[in-house]
């Protein structure tokens, strides 16, 4: 039995938050014991959305795997795809030989998805507070971001586009077009936004010295993102152990000091503008080139090669039905994702399929760290805190 | 440091226990016999020059042929350093394992997660339960054995929570 749920005098009172509340994000029940409004203790309860992903992963060929990554952060899907898909080519040996152009398409979609990502925690995380007038904002460029994503892949919310070995096609004439329109728009829209919140006091009064969590702690509870950067831990997996071009681009890692509810708002509301930075920086180096590594035995074949070609035809339902056959080892590769780290550790017997698959989700971790961050607090902080960890439970549970 | 002189410092020390190590794609990873595990995680952890303070991942791999059925497996990281290695033990089924949740807090869910998915019990862990199926779950799903819709024609856990006659239970979508 957990000490949260045990009452040790009169004065103490024991709390459902959710699991159907709307400021939970998603389905997390959340047990607190109060003294007034006081909390004394508390136990975050998951699992309500839980899928076994990982048990699925073992029944599945590598490239089948794919499109289940975008289940899990629903808000980020190509950030997803993007650190499977590394993880696969790792223990393949490829992940040297991906093309130029493939690089840089995924270090674009992946910073869009960041920003795309990042608005919806501010919407929601000003929402719960209630800032109503910054919703509707984000919302609005997150759209900008969404019609692009279609633009590229046909689909608005899971995508499907990163697959092993590059992408799975070019990008459409426009695209670059829209994406200049939208990066010089972008940094205009950021200072709109801290322009509603920043110095607002009554964001300052929900925000400031609440959720507090130090350094120390932050690395060991393993918390992950920006919310370890907001408790000044400079650390981040796109610079300390880059991966894609990563190492060519120039951006800065914003860290604060405080380990607050605001200190973790201001490293995300920076990691906008710099996200919006390396997308200026990849619009003026995107090479043309192939978009998919010439590795007939991991790749499927090029759909028009496949609809005029019988051989090809029956190359390709191969592939489909069978998959590659992965080199047997381990591997763990963790990408930067707008939540923190998403690492996918994949355990390979030399079959067609994983034998183990675990996903180091960061949403998971971060909640995990929660009881730490609300003990002795109100009541009323458990909404400012949900909302500063931003985590989404299709990754947490899996 | 490269991964060569990381074996050998921790073989200088724990020379004995090493059950095998491995190098793959530039990953050391090192095989230790379960009761010296504690012990070189606080030796990681707190050497100077290795500082491993940052637990990435921690889970279970099932190997039902094996008498020692499961590996476990924990992914370490120096934020300091900026070094990489992965620690692994070894354990029967029903055999508990030390944790490791008083070196790093991290470990804390992630016993509790490889407990209810793998049914591998923690020595000395705070509140050992499971976390993402149901309390009243029975068996663990990530096992081998485990099929992968559930057992065939075992819904005695939806008997006691649907009332009766009001839901209809769901049935099996087809899986590959």
């Amino acid at each position: 039995m957990n000490e949260s749920y045990v009452v040790n005098n009169e004065q103490e009172v024991i709390l459902n938050v959710g699991p159907q509340h709307p400021a939970t994000h998603g389905v997390l029940r959340y047990v607190v014991k109060l003294d007034g409004e006081k909390i004394v203790d508390s136990d975050p309860q998951v699992g309500f959305l839980h899928r076994g992903i990982e048990k699925l992963a073992e029944y599945m060929t590598y490239h089948q795997f794919n499109p289940y990554t975008d289940r899990l952060d629903y808000l980020a899907s190509m950030n997803n795809n993007l650190a499977y898909v590394m993880a696969v080519e790792k223990l393949l040996g490829i992940e040297n030989q991906i093309p130029e152009r493939a690089q840089y398409i995924r270090v674009i979609m992946s910073e869009l998805g960041r920003i795309a990502s990042h608005l919806v925690w501010l919407a929601t995380h000003a929402l719960d507070i209630g800032a109503m007038t910054v919703f509707l904002y984000c919302f609005r460029e997150r759209e900008y971001i969404i019609d692009m994503f279609e633009m590229a892949c046909g689909n608005r919310l899971t995508y499907n586009y990163i697959r092993v070995g590059g992408v799975a096609r070019d990008l459409p004439d426009g695209f670059m077009d829209r994406l200049k329109e939208f990066v010089n728009l972008f940094y205009d829209k950021v200072k709109e936004y801290h322009q509603l919140l920043t110095k607002n006091r009554i964001w300052l009064k929900r925000t400031k010295d609440i959720g507090y969590i130090s350094k120390e702690d932050a690395v060991n509870y393993g918390i992950a993102g920006p919310c370890t950067r907001g408790s000044g831990v400079d650390w981040d997996l796109r610079r300390d152990m880059p991966y894609l071009v990563y190492p060519d681009l120039n951006f800065e890692i914003p860290v604060y000091e405080e380990g607050d509810v605001y200190a973790r708002y201001l490293v995300r509301m920076d990691e906008m503008v710099q996200s919006n930075r390396i997308l200026e920086q990849c619009i003026e180096r995107i090479p043309d080139g192939p978009v998919m590594i010439d590795e007939p035995k991991y790749v499927w074949e090029p759909k028009e090669r496949v609809m005029m070609n019988n051989y090809a035809l029956m190359k390709h339902f191969v592939k489909v039905v069978k998959g590659f056959k992965a080199p047997p080892g381990e591997v763990y590769f963790g990408a930067e994702n707008p939540k923190g780290e998403l690492g996918f550790y994949i355990y390979s017997t030399g079959e067609g399929k994983p034998y183990r698959l675990k996903i180091r989700a960061p949403s998971f971790i971060n909640i995990s760290a929660m009881p730490k961050m609300v003990k002795g607090g109100l009541i009323a902080d458990i909404i400012s805190v949900i909302g500063s960890l931003d985590f989404v439970f299709g990754e947490c549970d899996r | 440091m490269t991964n060569a002189e990381l074996l050998d410092k921790i073989r200088s020390k724990f020379g004995d226990y090493i059950i095998e190590h491995d190098e793959f794609r530039g990953e050391l990873s090192v095989t230790i016999e379960k009761e010296k595990l504690v012990e070189l995680m606080n030796f990681l952890k707190n050497e100077p020059d290795l500082q491993f303070d940052y637990l990435v991942l921690m889970t279970a791999v099932d190997f039902p042929e094996r008498e020692e059925r499961f590996d476990l497996v924990y992914e370490l990281r120096s934020l300091t350093y900026k070094m990489v290695m992965r620690v692994k033990t070894r354990t029967k089924d029903g055999e508990a394992v030390d944790s490791i949740s008083g070196i790093w807090h991290s470990a804390d869910w992630d016993e509790r997660e490889t407990y209810d998915m793998f049914g591998i019990k923690f020595n000395n862990h705070p509140d050992l339960r499971r976390i993402l199926m149901p309390d009243d779950w029975e068996g663990h799903p990530l096992r081998k054995d485990y099929p992968l819709k559930g057992k065939p024609g075992d819904d005695s856990w939806l008997d006691r929570h649907l009332p009766e006659g009001l839901l209809k239970k769901p049935k099996h979508t087809r899986m590959p």
